[in-house]
C-alpha cells in the first residue's frame, strides 16, 4: 500500500485517536501545571469617629473577571505534584522523623489522601488479578468437562456478570449485601450480629468490593481460556496419558504450559482494567472507606462550583504514570519479540 | 467416543462438576433474585425479617392486591422519566456505533496491507491509549470542553465515546483483515481498481462477520459506559447507566428505591437479549485477540 493511501484511510481513526486520547493527556499536564486565581483583595480603610480601620475584602467582580480570563489560573509549576493531597513530600519526610515503627509510619502514610488511594488501588489490582486468572483457570477447566449440551447454557450465564456494565452489576450486588437486602440479611443471622454491616466496616467493604471485582471479570478470563482449551495438541494429552500422568499432573505439564501466552494476555488486560477501578466504589457509595485513584479525580472534577482542575490534573498524570509503570515488563517483551521478528 | 475411564466419576470429576454448578450460581443469581424483586414492593425486596417473602410476595399483596406489581417500572419509566434517557442511550450508542465502525474498518484495512513500520506503531500507540484510564482523559475534556460551550452536548459525547474506542475496534478490524487473503483485493487491482475501489467492491461485501463482531464490543462500551457519560452529559442528555447511578441517590431519599431496581432490570434486559442472539460472536470477539496473537 502507498503511503499516501494508508495516510487517507488511517487519517479518520488516528485523528479522533489524537484529538481525544493524545490532546486530552497534554491538556491534563498543562491544568496540573496551573492552580486557580487567588481571590483579588481589596484593602479600604474605612474611618469613623474612633479613628481609620483598615479592611479587606473580597472584589468578587474582579476575581470573576479574573478567572474568565485565564481559566486556568496561575502558573504554579510542579508544586500540586508535591502538595498535602498528591505526593505530600513535607509531610511524609515529616511522619518518617515522628514514627517510630514500621505500623505508625504505615498509619501516617494511610492519612494522606493520595497514598489511601493509591494503596487500595494496588491493594484491589494484585488480589483480583491473579483470583480471576486461578477460578478463571479452574471454571474453564470444568466447563470444558461438561457433556456438550450443557456448554453453551453454561457460557450464556457466565456471559451475564461480565457484559453487564459495571455500575449496574455492582449495584445488584449492593442491594442483595445491604443490611436488609437477602445476603446481608442472612449473615447478620448466621453471626447473630444485627449490627454487621458492609457500609459500617472497612475492611468488610475492601472484601467486597474485591469479590465484586472478580464476579465481574472471571467470565472473560474464562472465555479466553476455554477457547485456549481447545486447542490444546491431544496428541499431548494422549502421550502424556500413556506415559501414566494422572489428571493433575497433565493439567500442570500439559494444559498450563499450553495456555501460558493466554496467560500473559489475559494478565495485562486485567491488570489495565483493575487499575482504573472506578464504577464499583460508585455504586457501593463506598468513599468512607475505600477511594481509588479514579474516584479520587472524580471527586476533585466534582467539586461543587469550582472544579479542582489542577489537583484532578495532577492525580491522572501520576496515574498514567502508574500504568506505565505497569505496563512496562509487557511493553518490553513486546519490543524485544518485534527486534526478533525483524532481525 | 468416550472411554469407560473417561464417562466415570472421579473425584475430580466430581470436584470440577461442583466448582462449575457454584460458579454458575454465583453468576445467575444475583440476576434472577433481582429480576424477581423487581415485580415486589421494597419491603418484600428488602426482606430482612423473612426471606421468603421476597419470593411469595407476602407485602406486596397486602399493599397492592396482587403478588406482582409494576409500581416501581410505573414509577421509573414515566414518573421519572426513564424513557427519556433510554431514547438518549439509542441515539448516542447507534452513532457511536456506526461512525467508530466506519473509521475502524478504514482503519484496520489500512494497517492489515500496509507492510511499512509505522503500521507497527500505529498499533502499539492504540495499545498505549486502551491502557488509558478513561477517567483521565475526562479529566483533561472538561476545561476545553466547559470553554469552547460544547460540554453536556450528545454530539461531544459521541464523538469522544468513538475516540477511546478506537484503539480496541482497530486491534480487531486489524487481526480480522489480515484473515481475507491479500489476493483477493490486490487482483481487483490489477484489474484497475484504485485502492478505495477495491476496498468498497471486493473487502466490504466480505467483512460483515467481523464487523457485527467488532460492533458488538462498541456497542457495549458505548451502552454501558459511566465515567465518560456520567461526566460529559447534562442532566437532559443523560443516557441510561448514569441516569441509573443518580436515581439511586434521588430515590433513597424518598424511599422510592424500586424505582432504581426496575431502572436496573430495564437497562439490563436488552443485554440478555443482545447474549441469547449473538453469543457464538461475542465469544469468538472476545478471544479473537488473545487465540490469534
Amino acid at each position: 500500500m502507498k503511503h499516501r493511501t494508508f495516510f487517507w484511510f488511517i487519517l479518520p481513526t488516528l485523528s479522533a485517536m489524537v484529538l481525544f486520547i493524545a490532546l486530552p493527556i497534554v491538556s491534563v499536564f498543562i491544568q496540573s501545571l496551573f492552580v486557580q486565581h487567588e481571590q483579588v483583595l481589596v484593602v479600604s480603610e474605612s474611618c469613623g469617629p474612633f479613628g481609620c480601620v483598615e479592611e479587606t475584602q473580597v472584589d468578587t467582580e474582579a476575581t470573576a473577571k479574573l478567572r474568565e480570563e485565564r481559566p486556568l489560573g496561575q502558573f504554579n509549576g510542579l508544586a500540586t505534584y508535591f502538595d498535602r493531597s498528591h505526593l505530600a513530600s513535607a509531610e511524609i519526610a515529616e511522619v518518617w522523623r515522628t514514627s517510630t515503627g514500621l505500623p505508625s509510619f504505615i498509619d501516617g502514610i494511610m492519612d494522606l489522601k493520595f497514598y489511601k488511594a493509591l494503596v487500595f488501588t494496588l491493594t484491589y489490582t494484585f488480589v483480583v488479578t491473579p483470583l480471576v486468572l486461578i477460578f478463571g483457570l479452574a471454571v474453564a477447566v470444568g466447563v470444558n468437562n461438561l457433556p456438550k449440551a450443557f456448554r453453551g447454557v453454561a457460557i450464556f450465564i457466565s456471559l451475564l456478570p461480565f457484559l453487564v456494565a459495571t455500575i449496574v452489576g455492582s449495584m445488584i450486588l449492593s442491594w442483595m449485601v445491604d443490611g436488609e437486602g437477602i445476603i446481608g440479611a442472612t449473615l447478620q443471622n448466621i453471626f447473630n450480629d444485627p449490627s454487621l454491616s458492609i457500609k459500617a466496616s472497612t475492611p468488610l467493604m475492601w472484601i467486597m468490593l474485591m469479590v465484586y471485582g472478580v464476579w465481574h471479570t472471571l467470565p472473560f478470563a474464562f472465555i479466553t481460556f476455554y477457547a485456549g482449551l481447545q486447542t490444546v495438541p491431544q496428541d499431548t494429552l494422549e502421550a502424556a496419558r500413556v506415559d501414566g500422568a494422572n489428571k493433575w499432573q497433565t493439567m500442570i505439564s500439559v494444559v498450563v504450559p499450553h495456555l501460558m501466552p493466554l496467560v500473559s494476555f489475559v494478565t495485562l488486560m486485567l491488570l489495565m482494567d483493575n487499575f482504573r477501578v472506578f464504577e464499583p466504589l460508585v455504586s457501593f457509595q463506598a468513599e468512607a472507606h475505600a477511594q481509588s485513584l479514579s474516584t479520587f479525580i472524580v471527586s476533585d472534577l466534582r467539586e461543587a462550583g469550582n472544579p479542582l482542575y489542577a489537583s484532578a490534573g495532577a492525580t491522572s498524570m501520576l496515574t498514567i504514570l502508574g500504568v506505565v509503570i505497569l505496563l512496562t515488563p509487557v511493553l518490553i517483551r513486546t519490543w524485544r519479540d518485534f527486534n526478533a521478528k525483524v532481525h | 467416543m468416550a472411554t469407560k475411564a473417561e464417562s466415570r466419576l472421579t473425584t475430580l470429576r466430581v470436584v470440577s462438576y461442583a466448582l462449575v454448578i457454584t460458579w454458575l450460581i454465583i453468576a445467575a443469581f444475583p440476576f434472577l433474585w433481582t429480576v424477581w424483586g423487581s415485580f415486589k414492593v421494597q419491603g418484600d425486596f428488602f426482606s430482612k425479617a423473612d426471606w421468603t417473602n421476597a419470593i411469595y410476595g407476602i407485602l406486596t399483596t397486602r399493599e397492592t392486591g396482587s403478588a406482582f406489581t409494576l409500581n416501581g417500572y410505573f414509577g421509573a419509566w414515566i414518573q421519572e422519566e426513564f424513557w427519556r434517557n433510554v431514547f438518549n442511550t439509542l441515539v448516542i450508542v447507534f452513532f457511536t456505533v456506526c461512525i467508530s465502525l466506519t473509521f475502524g474498518t478504514l482503519g484496520g484495512y489500512a494497517l492489515a496491507r500496509s507492510g511499512f513500520r509505522y503500521a507497527f506503531w500505529v498499533l502499539m500507540a492504540a495499545l498505549a491509549f486502551r491502557a488509558m484510564p478513561h477517567i483521565t482523559l475526562v479529566s483533561g475534556y472538561m476545561l476545553p470542553f466547559f470553554e469552547w460551550n460544547i460540554w453536556g452536548l450528545k454530539a461531544t459525547t459521541i464523538i469522544v465515546l468513538v475516540a477511546i474506542n478506537q484503539p480496541f475496534t482497530l486491534w480487531m478490524l486489524h487481526s480480522f483483515f489480515l484473515n481475507i487473503p491479500k489476493d483477493m483485493d490486490e487482483s481487483a487491482m490489477v484489474d484497475g481498481c484504485t485502492r478505495f475501489q477495491a476496498f468498497w467492491n471486493v473487502i466490504v461485501p466480505v467483512m460483515w462477520p467481523g464487523v457485527i463482531t467488532t460492533g458488538l464490543f462498541s456497542f457495549l462500551l458505548a451502552y454501558n459506559d459511566y465515567a465518560v457519560t456520567s461526566m460529559l452529559l447534562s442532566k437532559p442528555n443523560e443516557t441510561m447507566v448514569p441516569a441509573v447511578a443518580s436515581f439511586l441517590g434521588s430515590v433513597q431519599v424518598q424511599g422510592n428505591i424500586m424505582f432504581a431496581v426496575a431502572a436496573v432490570v430495564s437497562a439490563t434486559a436488552p443485554l440478555f437479549v443482545l447474549i441469547l442472539f449473538f453469543q457464538r460472536q461475542i465469544v469468538s470477539g472476545l478471544t479473537a485477540g488473545a487465540v490469534k496473537g
